[in-house]
């Protein structure tokens, strides 16, 4: 097994208008190294709404995607509020993102579902007061 | 039908991008993660939300073209980003039924 293809990213909570850069930069670095379209639309998409809900609700946190001969790894950090009913969270629709977030074309309650909906496994260690880390797992 | 012949037909202003891209398919919506999963690789993606968000996510699936509807305002700034990503964007007085229909007549006379 080769080793794997590691990128780490610092998600800036305070700035909307850079929300998504890793995202796509991630997919970039993907299509360079010639994986699926499918594959990349797959990492895109779970990684955009992992990146958007840590600068909504946990002012940023890290990225991390490490990419292995058999699967790709998102690991998304943050020491935001944690998230207090996963089960409330993962229904499509439920959200709790302010207004003014939801001005900007956000805040559809998508973002957890799409997250899970778009790759092979999905796990959540969220811890109130302390933060969330998120890992998905996309096989290819 | 191209993105520029898409213009011409529906009279569009093309802000910035490639004219050539052949288009396949159209979305509406503006809702940004509703998008992320919806729009697909050379569709045309018609959308009042003309923010800087929009191009993350149209970096991300690839339209073909973002058609900003209802004389929507467009930041410079929204514009720079998308030249930046290669990203085409035309600007519409009309809406989004409008266009649909629109572009939908425009086809079947291009046939």
């Amino acid at each position: 097994m080769s080793e794997a293809v590691k990128f780490h990213f610092d998600v800036d909570g305070s700035d909307f208008s850079s929300a998504g850069a890793a995202s796509v930069m991630v997919k970039k670095k993907l299509r360079q190294l010639g994986y699926p379209p499918e594959v990349i639309r797959k990492v895109s998409i779970a990684m955009y709404e992992g990146e958007i809900n840590m600068v909504i609700h946990a002012n940023g946190g890290t990225a991390d995607v490490e990419v292995y001969d058999n699967e790709i790894v998102i690991i998304l950090s943050d020491k935001g509020p944690g998230i207090p009913n996963i089960e409330l969270a993962m229904q499509e629709g439920y959200s709790t993102a302010r207004d003014n977030i939801r001005n900007l074309g956000f805040g559809a309650g998508m973002g957890l579902p799409n997250m899970k909906k778009y790759t092979d496994s999905m796990e959540i260690d969220t811890r109130i007061g302390e933060g969330t880390t998120i890992t998905m797992r996309v096989s290819l | 039908m191209t993105v520029r012949q898409t213009a011409e037909a529906l009279g569009l202003t093309l802000l910035c991008g490639d004219g050539d891209r052949e288009i396949s398919g159209v979305y509406v919506g503006d809702l940004l993660s509703r998008c992320m999963s919806r729009v697909t690789e050379g569709c045309l993606w018609i959308t009042i939300m003309s923010n800087i968000n929009a191009v993350a996510v149209a970096a991300l699936t690839d339209p073909a073209c973002i058609v900003f509807c209802e004389d929507v305002e467009i930041d410079d700034v929204v514009l720079d980003r998308a030249r930046e990503n290669d990203i085409a964007i035309a600007k519409s007085t009309l809406d989004a039924y409008a266009l649909c229909v629109a572009y939908h007549n425009a086809c079947g006379e291009n046939q």
